[in-house]
């Protein structure tokens, strides 16, 4: 049998592991959509991280370790298990969507660019949003790589899945969100469809 | 593929174009190797146009990640900080040290 954790580990714990919260409690919500959820989901994640603390490795990725569980936490707890891999509508959006319909060259040459200006008009409210709509599998790759900047080995650890699918997740969740957020803009006034 | 689709500006005139748009999210991801990202380093250096759509797609990225940040409850801090304290303390009346649940570290 192992030997037991020191005594001291609560507060090696508390000094490593508290800082990671506001970025573990801002995944929460994306993942629950529900704050109730979120805070019940990061304080059950903190508790089995701490149980488990004298399983971590100390020098790897402690971060990478917290989201682990806490995807793991979510997936058995705050979800039913899903049969069938889910869908994103994306075979229309192409390459560099959003920026093809935000202004392109022309603005960028009058400095500030016209893309840059719409996606400030974006609220925090209205990101959060389109990222939550997400299926979950694509929500989840978009989440780990564009707000937490996860390497794609570190995400196929974290989901549990090959590098392969972690990228194929990425690819569609990625044009879903510039679709979300094309279509936002349109509803705003703020974009419209260019003519070639 | 060097079709962009209809709208927008064709993607400029020196070197591969298709070749750094494809590449595009795995040299922002910082995926590549040396040589490959070399390569595209160099053709933005020498394209406007796709140098300008590179840093869009950063911007936008960076966007993304700062407007999906959330203040943690003042409450939610303290509940977890008493819940471990519960917990340390549990462990020192127990015996045979703490309970394991066999996650592995990454």
């Amino acid at each position: 049998m192992a030997d037991p954790a020191p005594l001291d580990d609560q507060a090696v714990f508390v000094d490593q592991a508290m800082e990671h919260m506001p970025s573990l409690y801002s995944a929460a919500l994306r993942m629950t959509r529900n704050p109730t959820d979120a805070e019940d989901l990061v304080q059950e994640t903190y508790l089995k991280a701490y149980r488990s603390f004298a399983t971590f490795q100390q020098g790897t990725n402690l971060k990478a370790w917290l989201y682990r569980i806490l995807t793991n936490t979510f997936i058995n707890t705050y979800r039913a298990k899903k049969r069938r891999p889910e869908q994103a509508d994306v075979d229309d959006v192409e390459d560099l969507f959003l920026y093809h319909r935000l202004g392109g060259l022309e603005a960028a040459a009058a400095g500030r660019s016209a893309e840059d200006e719409v996606l400030d008009t974006f609220t925090d409210s209205d990101i959060k949003d389109a990222l939550e709509a997400l299926p979950e599998q694509f929500r989840m790759a978009v989440l780990l790589a564009d707000v937490e900047g996860f390497s794609y080995k570190e995400i196929a650890a974290i989901l549990d899945v090959p590098i392969g699918t972690v990228m194929s997740r990425l690819h569609r969740g990625r044009r879903a969100l510039q679709k979300a957020l094309f279509e936002l803009g349109m509803s705003r006034g703020l974009v419209g469809e260019r003519e070639g | 593929m060097t079709d962009f689709g209809p709208v927008g500006p064709p993607l400029g005139p020196v070197g591969d174009c298709g070749e750094a748009v494809h590449r595009l999210y795995h040299f922002l991801d910082g995926e590549l190797d040396d040589d490959r990202r070399a390569v595209i380093q160099s053709h933005l250096d020498n394209c406007l146009p796709c140098l300008d759509a590179f840093d869009f797609e950063a911007e936008l990225r960076a966007v993304i990640a700062r407007k999906c940040r959330d203040q943690v409850p003042d409450e939610l801090r303290s509940r977890i900080a008493v819940a471990i304290q519960h917990e340390f303390k549990a462990r020192g009346l127990a015996e045979g040290g703490p309970p394991r649940d066999g996650m592995s570290g990454l």
